[in-house]
């Protein structure tokens, strides 16, 4: 137990929760976008499947770190463009369309590494690139934060500045007043002419290129190399992130930042010797955990402020 | 004057084959406040629809400022100079004023609105309409009656010559609705033309100019407001004769049924909504509660019929504390509730007539015996409420979402007065339904009184409350403000000062309520 601890107190443990934190981050901002167009989208594991998958092929095939990143962004389209044609055009339940579509990049991503690799397993006989680190100037050579802070994917970076992205889009464009709009009374929005299929389409699309950002730096940074199941719940991590943090770009940071923390400590954990089964558990007891004690914490506060409002009014 | 809006021979047929406009004609005069009236399911909303562009004609011709315009979209709609103010209001309540008014239309090049031209621009229109609101106020802490303001100004900030408002006065006081008519008054004066929904025909003849009535999907004629009454209106809306008075015997006032004792509630802001409100209720009376809403009579039935528990205070019925009660046992002590939103909370509206006719007394031996229903007896249960309550249909079996608004109405109404309560809680029965229905149900509240019911009857429409209860109580920001003995003896102006807050009585008198 004190070995944990004093891991966890290094820097290279800060280092280590930013680096786990990127995928999750990246799907709980494209889960923002797309929840506040009041279009859910649950597909973001599958979108962050497919991108893995094609981002490790691509870049292997294209000899480029730049086309394979592009070519993982089609790849995760390809759910985000299923999921726009069944729950928008089709009209099914996006939830229920989600949930399939998720379950088909399950499948689907281990047989389309078979056709083309002709392995089950993983893309190791492939040499994928992977996306550059970047030591930020200045800031490294600070102590114990340049260590925490420098030297990350520049993908890990890119989840960062996502978070200005995405606050940036829903509270300063007209997109993102059309988003919310959208989101919060469909029906006021259609009586001023904006189109809600559009806008839901283009949240859609956005969530879909976050998240699958989020699936290429799995495979071209946190590994180097896609093997099935990798993306293992971290959509569904991110989802449970974006919900923590009511929809608010940096409350779902910092709940992004707490599953980031419990996915890092997991991984220390199996470095020693800490049954595995208990181990991979972490993540997911966070988040049940971090659902839990949000939920009490604002039925508590509530209940606090009812005892004193009717004091006062009486 | 020049005509500016005609439409010719509009039929419109869903798909599901329900005809909802037939042969229908209007012609609007440009400058002229025109009224559209007709009961539910008359085919106005379909109509307004159809200029809207929110639904396309299956037949006919829309002839806009003479020329033959076809309107695809709200989109269309608004760039030919037609605007519509919802009856549910179209805003986005976490926006301001500002921002709902530019909504689709915002200014500034590129993907980035402008925020400074945003404020200035509504301050702008605000001004020139002589409004007055702050474009930076949230929608959400906004009163009822400057939301529909901001409405108005929306849709004449993207350019709206003709405006279609549809019921706007459902919601408002007495004085909000005076305002409302002077700012229509104005708006007339400055070249803008108004087609006026309503089911008031009083504000009918105060405001408008010509009225055009509808009658099963078709328009049957229109008049020069000034030459038609009040009763000849109504007649050609429902095509007979209908008998406007309610007759009401002197009330038998019996024991008391409901005693509610120092009742608070708070809101999900924590803000007081219900501020130690007390009253008893006597059995064979109808106790009528009027506010402008919001302050506090939703809260107030909740609370009552176990919606919304209440935060503190005692709720006795029939001299049991119902504080932990649960809805069902509460129904099973003798309390029926009417609820304030039909289709949310009235009717379950994808069942059918007969589903919703024994939904809360399924449990009744009479209907089922274990988990099994007893169908023949439901069927000629709700058959037989059909025919009592005269529900227009082809049968029990039709999903209530088929039926019109008045309909739905009588099918709640038959449940609830049929499931031998002692007390009924009738929140807005009447509202948004036409003049037959709404009578037949004023008659049917008194009808139950005379045989030693107890009612509270919540109501926004004055003359509703003012023909039905026996005794009045005002509420106005979580408290009642005036009691009333004998509802006849207080006239509509009176009771809009005490609602808007602008008289108060006191406590002693108010307390008059009480037991």
């Amino acid at each position: 137990m004190s070995d944990l601890l004093s891991y966890i107190l290094t820097a290279e443990f800060g280092y280590s929760m930013l680096r786990v934190t990127t995928p999750i981050l990246f799907a709980a901002m494209g889960s923002i976008v797309a929840e506040s167009s009041g279009a859910s989208n649950i597909a973001l594991e599958g979108n962050m499947l497919f991108a893995a998958l094609f981002g490790a092929i691509g870049s292997g095939l294209t000899g480029s770190v730049f086309w394979g990143l592009i070519i993982a962004i089609a790849g995760g389209l390809i759910i985000s463009a299923l999921l726009i044609y069944f729950g928008l055009y089709l009209k099914t339940d996006i939830i229920l369309s989600g949930i399939a579509l998720n379950t088909l990049a399950s499948g689907g991503s281990i047989f389309l590494m078979y056709v083309i690799l002709h392995d089950k397993g993983s893309t190791s006989s492939i040499k994928t690139l992977v996306c550059p680190n970047i030591n930020l100037p200045g800031i490294e050579n600070i102590p114990v934060l340049g260590d925490i802070l420098s030297g990350h994917n520049i993908l890990t970076y890119f989840a960062f500045l996502s978070v200005i992205f995405v606050w940036f889009l829903l509270y300063k464009t007209k997109l993102g007043m059309h988003i919310r709009c959208v989101g919060e009374n469909a029906e006021a929005a259609a009586s001023v002419g904006i189109k809600i299929k559009s806008v839901k389409l283009v949240s859609l699309l956005i969530s879909g290129v976050l998240a699958s950002l989020g699936g290429a730096f799995l495979s071209m940074g946190y590994m180097n190399g896609f093997s099935r199941g990798m993306v293992s719940g971290r959509g569904f991590i991110g989802l449970a992130a974006a919900a923590m943090g009511q929809l608010s770009p940096v409350p779902t940071l910092i709940a992004s930042l707490i599953f980031g923390c419990a996915d890092a400590m997991s991984n220390i954990m199996a470095a020693m010797r800490i049954p595995d089964e208990f181990v991979k558990l972490i993540p997911y007891v966070t988040t049940v955990v971090g659902l839990i004690v949000i939920s009490s914490w604002r039925t508590w506060r509530v209940k606090k402020k009812r005892i004193a409002a009717l004091v006062s009014a009486n | 004057m020049d005509e500016i809006l005609r439409l010719e021979n509009i039929t419109k047929i869903y798909p599901n084959g329900v005809t909802a406009n037939k042969d229908a004609n209007l012609s609007v005069r440009k400058g002229e406040i025109h009224a559209l009236v007709g009961e539910n399911g008359a085919g106005k909303s379909t109509l307004m629809k159809i200029i809207f562009g929110m639904e396309q004609p299956t037949e006919g011709n829309i002839i806009y400022n003479g020329k033959q315009t076809q309107i695809k979209s709200p989109l269309d709609a608004i760039a030919c100079g037609i605007g519509m103010v919802h009856q549910h209001f179209m805003l986005v309540e976490s926006m301001t004023v500002a921002e709902n008014i530019v909504l689709g239309a915002e200014p500034g090049k590129g993907p980035i609105p402008n925020n400074r031209a945003m404020i200035e621009q509504t301050k702008e229109i605000i001004e020139k309409y002589n409004f007055v609101i702050n474009p930076k106020e949230k929608i959400s802490d906004l009163p009822i009656g400057t939301r529909q303001k901001v409405e108005i100004l929306k849709a004449l900030y993207k350019g709206a010559q003709v405006l279609i408002l549809d019921e706007p006065t459902a919601v408002l006081t007495p004085q909000e609705t005076t305002e409302l008519f002077r700012e229509l008054r104005g708006l007339r004066d400055m070249g803008h033309t108004i087609i006026f929904i309503s089911h008031k025909l009083n504000e009918i003849k105060e405001i408008c100019d010509r009225i055009t009535i509808m009658r099963n999907g078709t328009t049957v004629g229109v008049h020069d407001v000034g030459s038609v009454s009040q009763q000849e209106i109504s007649n050609l809306m429902v095509g007979k004769d209908i008998d406007w008075n309610i007759e009401k015997n002197p009330p038998k006032r019996g024991e008391v049924i409901l005693d509610v004792k120092n009742v608070s509630v708070l809101d999900e802001a924590q803000r007081s909504i219900l501020k130690e409100v007390s009253f008893s209720l006597h059995a064979g009376t109808i106790l009528g509660i009027v506010g402008v809403e919001g302050n506090g009579q939703s809260e107030l039935v909740e609370a009552i019929t176990g919606l919304h528990k209440a935060d503190a205070g005692s709720i006795k019925f029939h001299g049991n504390d119902i504080a932990d009660s649960s809805i069902k046992q509460i129904r099973e002590m003798g309390l029926a509730h009417i609820p304030q939103d039909r289709m949310l909370r009235g009717a379950v509206v994808n069942g059918s007539i007969e589903d919703n006719m024994i939904a809360t007394f399924i449990d009744k031996e009479e209907f089922s015996s274990g988990p099994v229903l007893k169908t023949k007896k439901i069927r000629s249960w709700s058959e037989k409420l059909i025919k009592d309550f005269m529900v227009k249909t082809d049968g029990p079996e039709v999903p209530v979402k088929m039926l019109s608004g008045g309909n739905i109405q009588k099918v709640i109404v038959a449940r609830e007065f049929s499931s031998n309560a002692d007390c009924i809680i009738a929140d807005q029965p009447t509202r948004g339904i036409d003049v037959g229905a709404a009578k037949f149900i004023h008659r049917k509240l008194i009808e139950m009184r005379d045989n030693g019911v107890a009612i509270m009857l919540i109501s926004a429409d004055l003359s509703e409350i003012m023909d039905v209860s026996d005794s009045l109580l005002v509420m106005y920001g979580g408290r009642f403000v005036a009691y009333f003995p004998d509802a006849s003896k207080v006239s509509e102006e009176e009771l809009g000062q005490y609602m808007l807050g602008v008289k108060q009585q006191t406590s002693e008198e108010v307390k008059g309520c009480i037991a």
